[in-house]
């Protein structure tokens, strides 16, 4: 532990309305499942000693279909991602993915709106959300907005949410197309990729990478070069000169860029 | 606040930011609970919160007001998963023993092999190379003995 947890203050609020209030007056950053924030406090990662404990907040745990919108809540865990209907049938690879984050411990306790609101860009489940056009619901005091989450991140974990507001749920339109996900780490279970890829199979592929640059991105020169009909090795060579991944402890640049174009050629065979 | 340990109720007061591994360990004397990590990754701090495993290194106490709290020590000693881990060599340095065994609570009836080694993904051990821990396991639940539990499976 090397965080003086004297130092650390958590409040609890017991309703939304509670937390939105609360994130108005005072700046707290908002804990769920803890697993990124206290992981952070652990290793003295972080400076931040002021938090807000949102997870007694049930009514963010509903997944419902509005419409033909999938409305996710965003404390709904991993574990309920995987097990919901609703999830299975309109973005598989949504649960594919929730099986692919940590084990059964961090499954139990991290939630779909923490992963989107830590803003790493080796998140599991955020690149999902990228391929289908998913869309962050914003909630203050003063009402609620909409940011698709392709437009949500700004820069290395810094993304468009003002401290008084929270995520309160994520929206998915249909999907059309066969949905594909990937994740590349040392191991199956407990492991942060090396590369992550999820994508969307149709006239229009959509297709997005995790853990290749400051954000989780969306390729849009690779997925004109397929939607306007190039061959698949023309586009993975596209794909390879607009992806532009970094050296870090997990991985090389050029294995993330070799790996990234032999994803992309395996998704093309296997939703042909 | 109050929670429940191990069947019976705890007052506990105290900063709602502190580790639950933490209270666990110093203020309630549970020292079967094991830190490895530090950050969720190991498991060996498991215990059970309203029957889900759970890493308790990275909850903070707060979060269990209300709820139902299960470590090792509530298995009483006896718990035949508890016995097989002995018989069978599942615990060799012994830290990761009492994460694996709370882990395994949450199986159902008859798992495969499979479905052990999804539900113990997100508990490490560097001593028994887990063939020992999945045999353990699969007697407890009366499964025939696994036969490739030495060979390497990718989970996919």
């Amino acid at each position: 532990m090397r965080t003086t947890m004297s130092e650390v203050n958590l409040r609890r609020a017991a309703s939304l309305d509670e937390a939105l209030g609360i994130l108005r007056e005072e700046n707290r950053t908002p804990i769920a499942g803890a697993t990124d924030v206290y992981v952070a406090l652990n290793y003295g990662t972080t400076g931040v000693r002021q938090f807000l404990d949102i997870w007694a907040l049930d009514e963010l745990r509903t997944i419902v279909k509005r419409d033909d919108t999938l409305v996710i809540g965003a404390l709904t865990s991993y574990t309920s991602l995987i097990q919901s209907h609703l999830v299975a049938e309109h973005v598989p690879m949504l649960a594919e993915a929730s099986r692919l984050v940590g084990g059964v411990q961090i499954q139990n306790r991290g939630t779909l709106g923490g992963n989107v609101a830590n803003g790493s860009p080796a998140a599991d489940g955020v690149p999902v959300l990228a391929a289908v056009d998913a869309v962050v619901v914003l909630r203050s005091i003063d009402g609620e907005r909409r940011v698709p989450v392709n437009e949500y991140y700004t820069g290395y974990r810094k993304t468009v949410m003002r401290p008084d507001e929270l995520i309160v749920a994520i929206e998915i339109a249909p999907v059309i197309g066969k949905q594909w996900f990937r994740k590349v780490g040392t191991r199956a279970a407990q492991a942060i990729s090396k590369v992550v890829m999820a994508a969307v199979r149709s006239d229009t592929p959509r297709i997005a990478f995790g853990s290749v640059a400051a954000t989780i991105v969306r390729v849009p020169e690779t997925e004109k070069a397929l939607s306007s009909g190039q061959s698949i090795d023309e586009a993975a060579e596209i794909l390879g000169r607009e992806l532009k991944p970094i050296d870090d402890v997990r991985s090389t640049a050029d294995y993330r860029k070799r790996v990234s174009m032999n994803l992309l050629k395996r998704f093309w065979a296997d939703t042909d | 606040m109050q929670f429940t340990l191990n069947g019976t109720t705890k007052e506990i007061s105290g900063n709602p930011a502190a580790r639950l591994i933490d209270v666990l360990r110093e203020e309630l004397l549970m020292t079967g609970v094991k830190e490895g990590c530090g950050e969720g990754e190991c498991g060996a701090c498991t215990v059970l919160i309203d029957g889900e495993p759970v890493c308790s290194c990275i909850i903070p106490v707060g979060q269990v007001e209300g709820a139902d709290v299960v470590t090792i020590e509530g298995l009483g000693g006896t718990h035949p998963l508890q016995e097989l881990f002995m018989n069978e060599v599942g615990a060799q340095c012994g830290i990761c023993t009492p994460g694996m065994i709370m882990a395994a609570m949450k199986l159902g009836d008859k798992p495969t092999l499979e479905e052990v080694k999804v539900a113990l993904a997100g508990n490490l051990c560097r001593c028994t190379g887990y063939s020992a821990i999945y045999r353990a396991i699969m007697k407890w639940k009366g499964m025939p003995e696994p036969d490739n539990a030495d060979k390497l499976v990718i989970v996919e």
